[in-house]
């Protein structure tokens, strides 16, 4: 199946249009939210309540016994909110970290939710198919009024974040600022950290407990690469989040076999190699390329500061030096010697070297600028 | 009893003790979630080596296993030095790309490989008994309980080799390094054993399983004691209590094991947490209602000692200056009338001689930071606590 | 040793009003009580130093006078009413250290948080904001930087655009916690220049100080503190030998030529 088929596909056919358009939604509502756990040092947070959300799931199931994804979505982000204020509860009431608040949660939850789980499957009367896909997210389940209960969450999140843009973004810079220009931090706080939750939720079915808190961090870690304003970020980390839900569906879908979700985390994860070696400022390639840059830079300075001690003494600016006595110095090489030759800085008779009118004026420069450097 | 449960209790006794002992120095360490990080990320590499060895229980299964364990760790830190992101940041953008990655090599080659990523969570130790170690012949138990075995063996070996070392490196990393132990080796020395541990024990009790039992058992044990050969009895007790009684459980549910060994974990934690005698939420909060109370009262007192005047020391002062409501002004009032600390003549309160000294000593001890101290002194004066 | 040349005899502007009164402040961490019985009074139109040795409770007085932290007992007036009624005339500069300062974000954009305050809920800053913004931001000289993104600005740098932000509230008393902490010299003679042109419009300013050196110069007003007050008063009437050592303990000349 080619690219243009594929595409042709995705508008005629009522699944795949359904699937499409669900993960790309998950993906703008995470990538956005991520955005904010990322800055305020909850990455692992999400990890955690995804994983907290499973035996919500499988309670909210043994209680209706109903295979509606919303009725169990909803023991999904109570356990979720169980989760999030336990840990809160054990950093704040005991000498326990967080690191280890987080990991206690997070396997305890997971491991009741496997039990529920196990003992669900059975269960003779269970019609319980399906709450397997919770575990690694099973996009082709979706339905189309799913994909309306994410949209309708998804606006609820974007006129939040609109709303109360402000206060958020101070509240993540600066807390206790933030109070003192008389801000309820609190509720400031709770809000964030509910809607985090809810979007984790809307993501179990699709991407799955396990590697939901990918979809949270992935895309915000990359969008943070290629910008330093947050609206930028949040922004970029939505367009990310919807771009890996929308390649991750195709090819998932292309293939057999394979759960979405792990392949929508593959794609994110890209996205953040990607933006880790490639972005502009902050990326590890022109990190690199500037580093040699600047001790090339380094090294060409050195030289002309050099020459300039040895020309300084003489009337005439020009007069020529042998290249030897230029050997015995550190900054030299043959190619710095060269560069300064195709910047007119010197000419090169034989072995012998002399400064241009030019290059005499940008040694002193330099020079001086030292001299004030070291005052 | 039958024999096949016997050996699976038995292995999951293994299993508890193995993880306790490195558990409990990654709750001391805050690394934590490092070992959830690893047991998602071991994944990739048991399928290669399922791959290679076409045996899960193969040693250098085990081996490659590990290795990607050492590799997330080796991994995350390089993230972290780059500064691009924050440090938990790299430990959840690194597990679930490489555990992606294994699931996918599974997917693709569902046919080849006999693993189910299901199991690899879970683990299903029901069917270990059946999967026996045949040596020339003669069958001499389940396979997983001699590669636990023999990783528990290790364990403790390097345990009793290296305490001295794993105990002051991660107590006082610095002292550790001048005194010459690196505590780079010592890092990822016990880097190691926890993925062997995470990778040894997956068969058993399946990956994300095997951080509650190293991370469960360890943090309970720590609301009991601080005190490092303790916690790690009490870690290994835990581990075991829960494995047995999880299995139990389990038997009388039909349900997956692993699953109900967790939950044992966490009533346990649930209890200690809420329970503790020092360290427990109930303690906690009834002694921080106790202390909110004295030290109060010590302001009250204090308040007193600096203020000669009348007007600053009638009782309605109380109330209006130092912005107390009236429940918690009484309280004190009284706790301090009972202790003989103050007397009360015409509502116009002043300080005993007994008062006077108690307040002295106070002031005396926290301006030189010898907060412990007041504790001490407050056995001494008190005959009634807030 | 403090010369007695150095002290600054500029007579405070003191109009006599109590600008913030504390009374009877005590406050506890894990029930350790860091700040005990304090009684401030501090007059409008004074620019005063809070000095004192580490872990004397100086940034914690400032912060719960602030009402960032909760005392156990005690309260807090700004100009006789309570704080929570007066907040729109405090500012606050809180320590370097305590924010990310690789947060997404650029210098005209922290300093226009300083308007947030008197926006209150919801309602963005507007055009009207913004110039207050860069007119703070001239005032302390980082107008070239203002969109610079806050990680990019060096120590000094990044200290100014807090002044800035706290300037932008227009406020009538100003809170620093160690603004002179990490930062060059040029920008230390910036930052007093400041604070000296906001204490003649009458504004009061407590700054959080550890140079003991430097009190006699820049500030006219200073407090002792170590958990209790040791004295407070104009720099030229009590900073002394007597109420250093008191403060610091014998040992004080030490921490002077540090």
């Amino acid at each position: 199946m080619d690219v243009t088929e594929y595409i042709k596909l995705v508008f005629t056919d009522y699944t795949l249009r359904t699937i499409t358009l669900g993960t790309a939604i998950l993906g703008a509502v995470t990538g956005m939210l991520g955005s904010f756990a990322v800055l305020r040092k909850q990455s692992l947070l999400g990890d955690a309540i995804s994983h907290a959300a499973l035996p919500g799931i499988a309670i909210a199931f043994l209680l209706t016994g109903a295979k509606n994804s919303n009725i169990l979505l909803l023991g999904a982000l109570i356990s979720g909110l169980i989760g999030t204020f336990w840990i809160r509860g054990i950093v704040k009431k005991t000498h326990l970290k967080s690191d280890t608040a987080l990991g206690l949660i997070l396997s305890l939850f997971f491991g009741f939710g496997m039990l529920l789980l196990t003992f669900i499957q059975k269960q003779p009367n269970a019609n319980q198919a399906g709450l397997d896909k919770y575990l690694f997210g099973q996009a082709a389940t979706l339905l189309e009024s799913d994909v309306w209960m994410m949209a309708i969450v998804t606006g609820i999140c974007l006129s939040v974040l609109l709303l109360f843009w402000k206060e958020f973004k101070i509240l993540l810079f600066d807390a206790d600022y933030t109070k003192t220009l008389g801000f309820h931090t609190k509720f400031i706080d709770i809000l964030i950290t509910s809607f985090i939750v809810l979007a984790i939720v809307l993501g179990l079915q699709t991407v799955g407990v396990v590697l939901m808190s990918a979809m949270l961090l992935a895309p915000a870690a990359a969008a943070r690469q290629w910008t330093n304003s947050l609206s930028m970020m949040v922004l970029l980390a939505a367009i990310f989040g919807a771009f890996s839900g929308v390649f991750g569906t195709a090819i998932s879908a292309s293939q057999n076999n394979l759960s979405t979700g792990p392949v929508i985390v593959i794609v994110a994860s890209v996205f953040v190699l990607v933006s880790f070696i490639f972005s502009p400022t902050r990326g590890l390639l022109f990190k690199q390329i500037r580093f040699i840059k600047n001790r090339r830079d380094l090294q060409l300075h050195k030289t002309l500061a050099f020459m300039y001690n040895i020309v300084e003494s003489h009337e005439n600016i020009s007069h020529p030096h042998a290249i030897k006595i230029l050997n015995n110095f550190q900054g030299y090489t043959k190619s710095t010697l060269q560069k300064l030759v195709r910047k007119n800085y010197v000419t090169i008779d034989g072995n012998m070297w002399s400064f241009t009118e030019e290059g005499f004026k940008a040694a002193t420069n330099l020079y001086n600028q030292q001299i004030n450097n070291n005052e | 009893m039958s024999s096949a449960q016997l050996e699976i209790q038995l292995i999951a006794c293994l299993v508890a003790i193995a993880c306790a002992i490195p558990g409990t120095f990654l709750v001391l360490r805050k690394m934590a979630m490092i070992s959830d990080a690893i047991s998602h990320s071991i994944l990739p590499g048991i399928v290669i080596g399922f791959f290679i060895t076409q045996d899960l229980n193969s040693p250098l299964l085990i081996l490659l296993a590990a290795l990607t364990g050492i590799l997330t760790v080796v991994l995350v830190e390089y993230i972290q030095k780059t500064g691009l992101v924050k440090e938990d940041t790299a430990i959840g953008l690194v597990f679930p790309a490489l555990f992606s990655i294994g699931v996918i090599m599974i997917a693709k080659n569902a046919n080849d490989v006999h693993l189910d990523v299901d199991a690899v969570l879970l683990g299903e130790l029901a069917f270990a008994p059946f999967d026996r170690l045949i040596i020339s012949g003669a069958d001499v138990g389940p396979k997983s309980l001699w590669i636990i075995g023999t990783i528990l063996a290790i364990t403790v070996g390097l345990l009793f080799a290296f305490f001295k070392e794993l105990k002051i490196s991660t107590f006082d990393a610095g002292l550790a390094a001048s005194l010459g132990f690196s505590p780079v080796a010592i890092h990822y020395g016990l880097m190691t054993v926890s993925s062997v541990t995470t990778v040894g024990a997956f068969d058993a009790v399946g990956a994300i399983l095997v951080v509650a039992l190293m991370i469960a058992p360890a943090a309970t044990a720590y609301l009991l004691t601080n005190e490092l050969k303790r916690m790690l009895i009490y870690a290994i007790c835990f581990g075991v209590c829960s494995a047995i009684s999880g299995y139990w459980v389990a038997h009388w549910l039909d349900a997956s094991i692993a699953g109900s060994i967790t939950t044992m974990l966490g009533i346990l934690f649930l209890a200690v947490y809420l329970f503790a005698p020092n360290k427990g939420v109930i303690a906690v909060l009834y002694r921080e209602k106790q202390q909110r109370t004295e030290v109060s009262l010590l302001t009250f007192l204090l308040h007193l000692k600096n203020h000669t005047d009348e007007r600053e020391r009638h009782v309605n002062h109380l109330n209006e200056h130092i912005n107390w409501q009236k429940v918690r002004s009484k309280s004190v009032l009284d706790l301090a009338l009972k202790n003989n600390m103050i007397l009360l003549d015409n509502n116009i309160v002043s300080l005993t001689e007994k008062g006077e000294a108690f307040t002295s000593k106070a002031i005396n001890y926290i301006i030189t930071n010898k907060d412990a101290q007041i504790e001490d002194m407050k056995d001494d004066f008190f005959l009634f606590r807030g | 040793m403090i010369s007695k040349e150095n002290v600054n005899n500029e007579t405070p502007t003191s109009t006599g009003v109590v600008a913030v009164k504390v009374d009877d402040l005590t406050v506890a961490y894990n029930y350790k009580p860091v700040l005990w019985d304090i009684d401030l009074e501090i007059p409008e139109g004074v620019l005063m130093a809070i000095v004192g040795p580490n872990g004397a409770g100086k940034s914690t007085l400032i912060k719960s006078i602030l009402g960032i932290l909760k005392p156990i007992a005690g309260s807090v007036s700004i100009y006789n009413k309570p704080y929570q009624k007066q907040r729109q005339l405090v500012a606050y500069v809180p320590q370097k250290g305590s924010v990310d300062w690789d947060f997404p974000t650029t210098a005209l954009d922290v300093v226009l948080m300083g308007t947030y305050g008197s926006l209150g809920w919801i309602k963005r800053p507007g055009q009207k904001e913004k110039k207050e913004a860069l007119e703070a931001l001239e005032k302390v000289g980082m107008l070239p930087f203002k969109n610079r993104q806050i990680s990019q600005l060096s120590g000094g740098q990044q200290q100014r655009i807090f002044l800035a932000r706290a300037l932008v509230q227009n406020a009538s008393i100003y809170f620093m916690d160690e603004p002179f902490q990490g930062v060059d010299a040029t920008t230390e003679i910036a930052i007093i220049n400041i604070l000296k042109e906001l204490r003649k419009a009458g504004k009061t300013v407590v700054v959080v100080h550890h140079d003991l050196q430097t009190v006699p110069e820049y500030f006219d007003w200073v407090t002792f503190l170590n958990v209790k007050k040791i004295a407070t008063g104009p720099v030229k009437d009590i900073f002394n030998d007597d109420n250093l050592t008191k403060t610091y303990g014998i040992n004080y000349k030490v921490s002077i030529q540090e």
